[in-house]
Formats: C-alpha cells, structure tokens, sequence
C-alpha cells in the first residue's frame, strides 16, 4: 500500500478515534476529498518542478504516534532558547508533553490544538479562524484532514506578550518511520504583540517526514513576528506550509532559517486584507551535502498602501540544491503598494545548484515592486585582503558568509534567539570565532 | 629580515616579475618607484601570498625563512603587512568585529589566548586616536562607502593594530589630500622603529617627503633597474621615468 492510499484508509479509523467538534469534522471530511483527488504533488506541477518528494515518500510511515514516549529536559535542553523565560508548547512524536511545556490561559491562550477543537468556550473561534487562511491544495488538505493536535495560540486585544512562545516537535524515532502533521493556530486580535519560535527536531536517524500547517492571523494593528529554526538531522524532512492573514495597519514578519534536513519545503503565504499592513519574509539558508531546501512564497497585495519585504540568502555547498520561488500579486485595488525581493545566493561548490524564480503579477499602475536575484561565488579578492590580515581561509570563508547573511540576521528582535542562530551557523561552518555582528 | 632573490612571478603565464632582487634590514624605509605597469602591485601581491600569482624562479627569504609556500595568512602571522592600494569592501563586516577577528586569529596562531575584550577595547581606542578616527567609523562595514582617504587611513590603522615587522605600503598616498597624507604618514612614523621596516611602493615623490626613505628603488619591466638614496626620488620627480627607460632599452 503506498503512502497516499495508507493514508486515505487511515482517515475514518482517524476520525473516529478523537473528540472533535461538528464543524472541524466536516472541514476534515472535506479535506480527506480533497486530498484524495489530488495526490501527493509531483513534478509536473509548476510549484513542484524543482522539489521532487519520491524520495521521501517511499519509506513505510507510521501515520498516528502509537505509544508515548517522555524525555528529560537536559537530554533535550540544548534545542530550547533556555537563556530567556518563555512560554513552551512541546511535542513528543506528534503528543503533546506537560511535562516539558509551560502553557498559560492566564488573559491570554497559549495551549493546545486538541483543546481548542474539542472545548466549546473555543468553538467561535475555531469556527471563525480555523482552515480559513489555510490554501486547499493537496498537502495543506492532508495536514488538515488529519489536523488534531499542535499549537493554539489567542491573544486577545491590547496584550504585549513579553514572552517569546516556543513551539517544538521532537520525534524519537520510536517507529522506524514517522509522519507527523502538526496543526497551529495563531490568532493576534487589536493592538497585540507576540513573538514565537518554532523548531521541529528529530533525535534518532530514523527518517521522519513532517507535513505541517501553522495559520496566523495578525488582526488590526498587531505585531506578530515568528522565527523558524530547521536544523534537523539528514533524515528528517519537512514541509512546512504557514499561511498568514493580515487586517489593517499590522505588522507580521516570518523568518526562516534553514540549516539542516533531508528534504525543506517551505510554503509561504502572505494576504494583505486592509490598508499600511507590513510583511517581512526573510531567511537564511546554508546547507551542504545532499540537502534540498525549497522557498515557496506569496504575498498577496489586495489594498492599498502597504508593503512588503523579501529578503532569502542561500549558502550551496557540496551537491545540495536549493530552490526560491517568490510571488508578488498587486491587485488593482492596491495602489501605492511598496514590494520588495531579493534572493541573493552563493555556491561555494560547483556540483551544488539554486533555481531562483521571482515571479510578479502587478494589476495595479502606481506602485514600487523591485526584486533581484544573484548567484554568485565567494569574493576571491574579499578572501585575500582577509587573509593578509591574518584571518585563515576557512574563518575567512565563514566571515564572508556571516556578512552576507547579517542583515537577515539583523532584523531578529530577540537576542538570545540571534546569539543561538549565530552560534548554528558558527558550528555548521566550523569555526570558533565570536563574531558578533 | 627580507631578502628576496632572482624573483619571477606569473599571473596566467604572463610573466609579471623578471628578477627581482631586494634586500630590507630592520629599522630601513625602502621606496620602490616606477611607471605604471613596471610590476610594483605584483611585488607587493606576491611577498603578501597572493595565490593568482605563480612563482616560477627565485625565492622570498622573512626572518631566514623560505615564505613563497606560504599561506597569506601564516605570512601575515609571521608579520608581513600589505596596505591595499584599493582596500576592499566587505559589507556586514564592522572594522571592529574585523580587527578583532584577526588579532586574535593571528594569537592563536602564537598559541596565545584571546585578547581580553577590555585590551582589545583599549588598543582599539589608542590606535584610531594615533590616525584621528571617529570611534563611530570603527562600528561601520568595512570599507563600505568610505572615501579614499577613510579607506588608506583605515589601512594604516589595521598596521597599527596588528604592529607587523614588515609593512608593504602599495599606493597609500594615492586618493589622499593633503591632510589624509600627512595624518597617514605622521602614522607610519609613529610605528617606525629600529626593529621593522617599510617598503613604500609609490609612483610619486610625494609621500616620500613624509615618510623618508633610506633606498629609493626603481622597478621597470619587472626588474630593479636602479637603486640609490631618496635623491633619486627628486630626480624622478623632476625628470619622470622616460630617462630611466632609454637608458634601461639602450
């Protein structure tokens, strides 16, 4: 039995299984449809040309975590940002962990995807927010046929939330293949503030496969910035689809740092609905091996006067390759809207390879829309004043790549999160130097 | 403490130098002069360890030692210093972050332990005053959108920095006014003393007013075609380097 059909069958045991509400059960009965007519992507579709998942998709997934499995914080604790005080959402193989979690419902709701689709006192917003920015294609419909567990996060109007929320899914490699399809809601009402950190890690070589969808909503005025940290280990592989839905005068930023996986796919989803609204899409990426990692993205301009920013670096080395698609649409409607790209690569070696794509739909006649994309190799001149300097080549090498990155990195509001990123890279490139730029 | 002997180098079989011999003592300023195309970058690219450059005959001997299998930056380490005639830019990179990259690089290549930060802090402060540079141009990229004379006063400040035996200065006076040159060479001369040496490679006398040369060199066609004292610099600068020329193809 292949994966789609293991999955199709899987479905009705599924939902039988858990305590869901009426109208999130017929979402997901919508969804199984869809996702049963349309297939696992392949090539052939224009969005996948480049990310080819057969390689993942041939291994015998166990589709529901069968036995729970706990973990001690100090065997886990280096994958936490520990120097700060946050609030924690924790899985383990696809179930949530108290024990590692600090949740809070205290004026605001940091908990669970279960318990917001099963309780009544959520059921409204639920019915108002839940698979309503979410896009219906194939594997988004997958993730929510089969949506039952994840983050849910409600700030309500006025709240600056000083805590960053962490949000991160071990997999312990318990079965000898895992999927897991984490489901978050993220709902920033008037004037909120909020910051959140996800990480998906697994901790054995087992391959695992995480289809995940995360729908954001920055109501009017709010400010929601979410990082994404993918360092896993060469077996796990990711499909990561976050969708966010923007009302007037809001600011949302994503920032995306992929360092390490099997197989990255990150689709990224951005609709303006409402005047002087901000998009930030960022991110760093620097890979090496077999690595594949693959930007997907959208905004979507509906009114206007409002502006995005796109600013992807990509670091090649070995024969990994990488991929950057960037939609920009400007509807009619959205006058003076301000749209800026930029995907700026380097292939450090000659068997590694980047497809970048910007694509832009512009319906509207004022506006500034510029992107660029470059790729290029390390400054060989920029190597030698260096190195005149006493720097070795590989330092060398590594502060080049961290001055290429940095005003991505720059843009990161948390300090302990950056010094945590910094340090990433450091390691993944071999140096001991403490940059601090 | 730098001898170099019958040196020729290639850049893609091209052949840049054709002999060069040349010998600097501690405690000596050497001037190496010549028209443009003579091959003084190259000299300078060479001794430094620019890997484009092949050296096919001669060798390059610092402190008694074989340096042309070296890397530029174990050169750098053993005290070698090249000042860019065109510094370049590296966006991200503040001069701060860079000086402190390579001083401690370069210590723990001795073997030695990071500089503690409030050293680093203070031989960072001493230095920029001895080239009069504003604490704010330390925090900035290096050598993004300086001008000429930031960038050559910016070199002279890494000297300081990392306090070489020998410093090669290819072209520092040019791009500078005159108050950037004198602020550089009232720098240089501060860090002169009778255990390192200079090599000014220069196409003007200018500079050479400022900095006093003990040997003027003239470099044409990649060889030394003549030595003196810094009188031979007055000389170029009067009569330019066509004399020297006949008498080099006659």
């Amino acid at each position: 039995m292949d994966l789609k059909e293991k999955l199709v069958s899987s479905f009705l045991a599924f939902e039988n299984s858990i305590d869901i509400d009426a109208y999130a059960h017929d979402v997901r009965s919508d969804a199984i449809k869809i996702f049963e007519e349309k297939g696992f992507p392949s090539k052939k579709e224009e969005a996948w040309k480049y990310t080819s998942l057969n390689s993942i998709l041939k291994e015998d997934y166990s589709v529901f975590p069968k036995q729970e499995n706990a973990l001690e914080y100090p065997q886990v604790k280096k994958y936490f940002i520990h120097d700060i005080d946050t609030y924690k959402i924790i899985f383990i193989d696809g179930k949530y962990s108290s024990h590692l979690s600090q949740t809070t419902h205290d004026g605001i709701d940091v908990c669970l995807m279960s318990a917001a689709l099963s309780k009544p006192k959520y059921q409204l917003i639920i019915e108002n927010y839940f698979n309503k920015a979410a896009e219906k294609d194939s594997l988004s419909s997958l993730n929510t046929a089969f949506s039952s567990e994840g983050a849910y996060i409600h700030i309500p109007k006025n709240k600056i939330v000083e805590k960053p929320i962490q949000i991160i899914h071990f997999s312990t490699g318990n079965e000898s293949a895992t999927m897991l399809q984490p489901r978050n809601l993220i709902v920033v009402d008037e004037n909120s503030h909020v910051q959140i950190i996800e990480r998906h890690q697994s901790l054995t070589s087992n391959p695992v496969l995480t289809n995940s969808v995360t729908e954001v909503f920055a109501n009017k005025r709010a400010i929601v910035d979410y990082y994404k940290i993918q360092n896993d280990n060469e077996n796990a592989s990711l499909i990561d689809h976050t969708f966010v839905k923007q009302s007037r005068e809001s600011f949302a930023s994503v920032h995306t740092f992929s360092f390490g996986g099997k197989l990255i796919r990150n689709n990224l989803n951005f609709y303006q609905n409402g005047e002087r609204i901000d998009s930030t899409l960022k991110g760093i990426t620097i890979i090496g091996e077999k690595q594949h990692v693959d930007h997907n993205t959208l905004v979507h301009h509906i009114e206007p006067n409002c502006e995005s920013h796109q600013d992807y670096k990509g670091i090649f080395d070995d024969r990994s390759t990488g991929v950057f698609n960037g939609k920009v649409v400007v509807e009619k409607e959205a006058q003076k809207t301000n749209a800026f790209q930029a995907n700026n690569n380097i292939l450090i070696s000659d068997k590694a390879s980047i497809n970048t794509k910007p694509q832009l739909e512009i319906f509207a006649d004022d506006v500034k829309c510029s992107h660029g994309c470059t790729i290029g190799q390390l400054d060989e001149s920029a190597m030698f004043y260096m190195r005149s300097r006493g720097i070795p080549e590989k330092e060398a090498k590594a502060l080049l790549m961290f001055a290429f990155s940095n005003n991505v990195l720059e843009s990161v509001k948390i300090p302990e999160l950056k010094q945590r990123i910094t340090k990433i890279i450091a390691n993944k490139l071999g140096v001991n130097i403490g940059f601090d730029l | 403490m730098l001898k170099i002997n019958n040196l020729h180098a290639n850049i893609e079989d091209k052949s840049i130098l054709k002999g060069i011999n040349l010998e600097v003592k501690p405690g000596e300023v050497h001037a190496i002069m010549g028209p443009n195309g003579s091959g003084k970058s190259t000299l300078a690219s060479v001794i430094a360890g620019k890997e484009e450059y092949e050296v096919t005959e001669g060798n390059i001997v610092f402190e008694g030692e074989d340096i042309e299998e070296l890397a530029a930056e174990e050169r750098a380490h053993k005290g070698v210093f090249l000042s860019f005639q065109y510094p370049v830019e590296i966006p991200g990179v503040s001069v701060t972050n860079f000086m402190k990259t390579a001083i401690n690089e370069s210590r723990k290549a001795k073997g030695l332990e990071d500089m503690p930060a409030k050293d680093m802090l203070k031989l960072i402060r001493e230095k920029s005053e001895l080239l009069e540079i504003d604490r704010k141009f330390l925090s900035r990229s290096l050598n993004e959108g300086f001008s000429g004379g930031e960038k050559k006063r910016n070199e002279i400040f890494q000297m300081a920095m990392l306090e070489p035996k020998l410093a090669i200065l290819d072209e520092t006076d040019s791009g500078l006014d005159i108050d950037a040159l004198r602020i550089v060479a009232n720098g240089v001369n501060k860090l002169k003393s009778k255990d390192n040496a200079v090599v000014v490679i220069t196409h003007y006398q200018r500079l050479l007013d400022h900095i006093v040369p003990d040997y003027v060199h003239v470099l044409y066609n990649g060889k030394i075609v003549k030595s003196g004292s810094k009188e031979l610099a007055h000389e170029l600068e009067e009569k330019g380097y066509d004399w020297i020329k006949e008498e080099v193809n006659a």
